[in-house]
């Protein structure tokens, strides 16, 4: 079969790694084709060793052809070596976005080209050597070279393979990513601004008081986990009770400040606080009213306390009690004014375009979640002093770190999981 | 100041709301939680409304309502409601009034 009948694609890529320049030409040899299957048959015919039809075509590719000598060697281009090359290529593939074009080359020698520089001229009479060279060895030889090749290729197009497959799945998880974070910007930018133009003046206001929030609450973490370590080397070591008496009072106290500015940002917009978003998802899982339940709270803490007096024992049974109560008649409260909103949003006849009252009317009816969170917040901050009360110093060190490392392993939770590894695609 | 007090020193257990404060409806399911039933007074609704709103919050309540009284004395608003029952003061107080059916 003559050698210049043979539909293929040609590329040639060349790095002029001094000059940096970059030149990608495709000299079409009559139709582009996939190189599957027919790849070998067609590059072995190709390197058929008939020398008297076989032709080595030589292009060299550049910008300005007075540039000087390519770092390109041409035993690169010998008839065999590209045949390896395109393993190599095929792992530096740079997508042209055109992921299924063949990569493989096919070398001709054309001598009109010998003339426009000396030195090409050179090596192309080092490549047109080669080629003679290898002609005269026996054929087992070429053909074990031919195999060798075969399989190169062949590995290299898996790997090519596996190289896509794997972009495209980074590729959707980016997606699902972005898609995540739209969806929890829109839950934390709550703008209230249902009746045109009434509200959108503040919305400013109440991204900034977020923003603010946000910030501070990233420090507020920090120094909880440092406070964690502080309390637990502490712990271990034997300090007196006043210098834990000072631990202690700081650690309630770094509680007390997260729930002063939770308030502040609750008056800015209390669902960006209802609804956890500030939290990690597996505390958002836990969260009642805007933060954790306070009867939960001591079911962690007491185990970590023992042992507790008698009176101790009392006390703290009594406080979770107390707890559940006051925690049902908020929950009983809260769903009263869902109800409430509920029925006034719905309120009024359907067929009439103007919502507007029904909706002014449940933006009022919504100023009391405002109080509830407060009053959550509150429940928290008291069920913590009364824990405080209880226990002795060493105690609420203890209760402290527990609480503390509680939290910290929910966030650890939750970073696990949301890097899971996603399932396996490839066979 | 009158009327405020007046119907506070009537009942046992008096609860000063508005028809629409669901804090105060809690406060109502906390006091049926601990047996005590409480008398509930609609000020939105009582043509001297206004002037009770005005005493609560001169009584020293932060919100007008809820404002809760026990035995004809200003216990407060929620927040003293709640920190009174945590720190186990609430009971004691009320058991003179509890009426377990």
């Amino acid at each position: 079969m003559p050698f210049s009948n043979l539909p293929l694609l040609v590329y040639i890529y060349q790095i002029w790694e001094e000059e940096g320049i970059e030149a990608i030409e495709t000299w079409n040899v009559g139709e582009q084709q996939e190189l599957e299957g027919d790849e070998e048959s067609k590059l072995s015919i190709a390197l058929d060793i008939n020398s008297t039809c076989a032709k080595v075509a030589f292009f060299i590719i550049s910008k300005s052809m007075n540039s000087p000598t390519p770092q390109f060697v041409p035993s690169r281009l010998g008839i065999y070596e590209p045949i390896h090359q395109i393993g190599i290529w095929g792992e530096n593939f740079k997508s042209n976005g055109n992921p299924n074009t063949s990569t493989s080359v096919i070398v001709e020698v054309d001598n009109k080209l010998e003339n426009e520089s000396e030195t090409t001229s050179h090596e192309m009479l080092t490549a047109s050597n080669t080629y003679e060279q290898e002609a005269s060895k026996p054929i087992d030889k070429i053909q074990r070279r031919l195999a060798q090749n075969r399989e190169a290729a062949r590995k290299s197009r898996l790997r090519k393979k596996a190289y896509v497959q794997q972009l495209e799945n980074s590729r959707l998880k980016l997606i699902q990513l972005e898609q995540e974070l739209q969806r929890a910007r829109q839950q934390g930018l709550y703008m209230g601004g249902v009746l045109e133009g009434s509200h959108i003046g503040f919305s400013g206001t109440v991204n900034s008081g977020i923003a603010a929030f946000e910030m501070e609450y990233g420090r507020w973490v920090d120094v909880q986990h440092r406070q964690i370590c502080e309390l637990r080397t502490t712990l271990n070591a034997h300090i007196s009770d006043i210098e834990l008496r000072i631990l202690v009072e700081s650690g309630i106290g770094h509680y007390f400040e997260l729930f002063r500015m939770k308030s502040t940002v609750a008056k800015a917009d209390v669902f960006y606080v209802i609804s956890g978003v500030w939290k990690t998802s597996a505390e958002r899982f836990f969260s009642w009213i805007g933060g954790f339940r306070p009867s939960e709270l001591l079911k962690v803490l007491v185990p970590q306390l023992d042992p507790l007096t008698e009176q101790q024992i009392l006390e703290v049974c009594n406080l979770k009690q107390s707890c559940q109560q006051a925690e049902d008649a908020l929950s009983q409260g809260m769903e009263k004014l869902q109800e409430t909103v509920s029925s006034t949003v719905a309120g009024g006849p359907v067929d009439e375009v103007s919502y507007i009252p029904q909706v002014a009317t449940a933006m009022e009816k919504l100023e009391a979640l405002v109080s509830f969170v407060n009053q959550a917040d509150h429940l928290r901050q008291e069920t913590l002093q009364q824990m405080s009360r209880i226990l002795t110093t060493r105690q609420a060190a203890r209760g402290l770190l527990a609480l503390g490392e509680y939290f910290h392993r929910l966030r650890a939770l939750s970073t696990l999981w949301a890097t899971r590894p996603p399932e396996p695609s490839l066979p | 100041m009158d009327k405020v007090m007046r119907l506070a020193s009537e009942k046992d257990v008096v609860v000063f709301s508005k028809s629409s404060c669901c804090l105060c409806y809690a406060i109502t399911i906390l006091f049926q939680e601990l047996g005590v039933t409480s008398t509930v007074h609609e000020i939105d609704q009582d043509p001297e409304g206004r002037e009770m709103e005005k005493t609560l919050v001169r009584l020293g309540c932060n919100a007008p309502v809820p404002a809760i009284f026990v035995g004809g004395r200003l216990v407060g608003s929620t927040n003293e409601v709640m920190s009174l029952h945590l720190s186990g003061g609430l009971i004691p107080m009320l058991k003179p009034y509890q009426t377990w059916c």
